[in-house]
């Protein structure tokens, strides 16, 4: 199964979640841990993997060959980007603007554009004990995420209990790096911003058809809106995790839950048989078997 | 002389628009006669690269000079490759402008003025997959403005 952890509101423990789960599954099935946070990647912290390879993502860009251009101006028509423009008998490039699509060497009519790589960002791979451990790391300065996340999510083994620790927010990145995934767990806290942003959270897993539980960390700390909320939306909110200090001490030492209370391992086993059940169903393989 | 001039309004009594890239209108206008045509500019609903977009509009009009507020550096970038003059810090209605530019007490830019993206205003995101709209931390989104790149 693959999951993915996401949230909407930042900060309510998605990596707490995703890395607790990695560490419960740890021995019992072969485990990947993908950070798809390629922003701001946080779990290595968490778990401490030993990185074995790093490779880098490259988009390809537009590189023309001003001896064949005629300055027809089609490729610079064709970007939506504005990453080409013609001034008279120059081309201008403007290679953080281009998104990769290719169109402008599809399009020009003497062949003149081809495509190079430029890198924005690194996968890296490795091992935390037995869990397999991928992220990326998006080079500063760079405006999109997909490319890197796209690349992280390539490494993904279908036949592994596949754990995606998402970014927070609602937008690109997090469609990115949930989309493709049996089930969604969300990581809300009982306040109005954790609310608002989980009815967010929702909607887009609804949106890309994707089954989805609720997380509710920090419980205690506010009021019974998400149980509320949960009940009217019918999201089956599968795990509470009450407010305690010691919970956050840990975690700021970089010791995650499972780590730090070997105790709640068990209900983190029972908080992926529970998500496995309402995941959807993989599809048949050649095989014929139906994989878990 | 023909000269393209940003504008809020598409006449010659309109304010010359403070910025180049994200101007409403784009006058082409001789110089002498006074005759000019307003261009909506096709630039300004761009989420990125509006000043590229809008000088290659221009550069299609074949002007010599173009008069604004501020030109952010890759739109000055277009219009020096096609050797197209930046007259900036230009204020006032199209006309005085103009006028201005007959009478030579108009300077030609060394560099860019305008900062990238200046003419973007607050609360307005950049899309393209960077959290428009969406709560990134904390909360409801509302995109990353304040005018400037973040």
């Amino acid at each position: 199964m693959i999951l993915s952890v996401a949230s909407g509101k930042g900060g309510t423990g998605k990596t707490l979640v995703a890395t607790s789960l990695a560490l419960a599954l740890e021995g019992q099935e072969p485990v990947q841990l993908l950070d798809c946070d390629v922003e701001e990647p946080n779990a290595h912290i968490l778990l401490r993997p030993s990185i074995s390879s790093s490779q880098p993502v490259l988009i390809p860009v537009p590189r023309v060959d001003e001896d064949r251009c005629t300055y027809c101006r089609l490729c610079s028509e064709a970007c939506v980007f504005n990453a080409i423009a013609v001034a008279g008998k120059a081309v201008l490039l403007f290679p953080e603007l281009c998104h990769g699509c290719g169109l402008c060497s599809y399009v020009c009519p003497q062949r003149a554009v081809t495509e190079e790589g430029r890198e924005v960002g690194v996968v890296e791979e490795g091992l935390a004990g037995e869990i397999r451990f991928v992220h990326g790391r998006l080079a500063i300065g760079e405006a999109m995420p997909g490319p890197v996340t796209r690349a992280v999510k390539a490494r993904a083994d279908p036949a592994a209990a596949v754990i995606i620790d998402a970014p927070p927010g609602n937008s690109c990145p997090v469609v990115e790096a949930v989309k493709g995934s049996d089930f969604c767990l969300l990581v809300t806290e009982p306040t109005p911003f954790g609310l608002h942003d989980l009815a967010l959270a929702v909607e887009l897993t609804k949106k890309l058809g994707i089954p989805s539980g609720v997380v509710v960390n920090r419980d205690g700390s506010g009021d019974g809106q998400i149980e509320e909320y949960c009940a009217e939306e019918d999201v089956p909110v599968l795990l509470r995790i009450p407010l305690d200090r010691r919970i956050a001490e840990l975690y700021c030492r970089g010791t995650t839950l499972v780590a730090g209370m070997p105790g709640w391992r068990r209900t983190f086993l029972d908080l992926w048989e529970s998500a496995r059940h309402l995941a959807t169903p993989r599809r048949m393989s050649h095989a014929g078997d139906r994989r878990p | 002389m023909k000269i393209a001039v940003s504008a809020a309004g598409p006449s010659l009594d309109s304010q010359v628009d403070p910025r180049f890239g994200r101007c409403q209108y784009l006058l082409i206008v001789d110089s002498e006669s006074l005759a000019f045509e307003a261009l909506e500019n096709p630039a300004v609903t761009s989420p990125g690269g509006a000043g590229i977009q809008a000088a290659q509009a221009v550069v299609d009009e074949g002007v010599e000079a173009v008069i604004t507020g501020s030109c952010g550096p890759k739109a000055y970038q277009v219009l020096s490759a096609a050797h197209i003059d930046v007259l900036d810090g230009v204020s006032g209605s199209v006309r005085e402008a103009v006028e201005g530019y007959r009478r030579g007490e108009l300077k030609a830019a060394a560099g860019p003025s305008g900062r990238p993206h200046s003419g973007m205003g607050p609360g307005i995101g950049e899309g393209w997959g960077r959290g428009m709209g969406g709560g990134r931390r904390g909360g409801p989104g509302g995109g990353r403005g304040g005018g400037r790149r973040v």
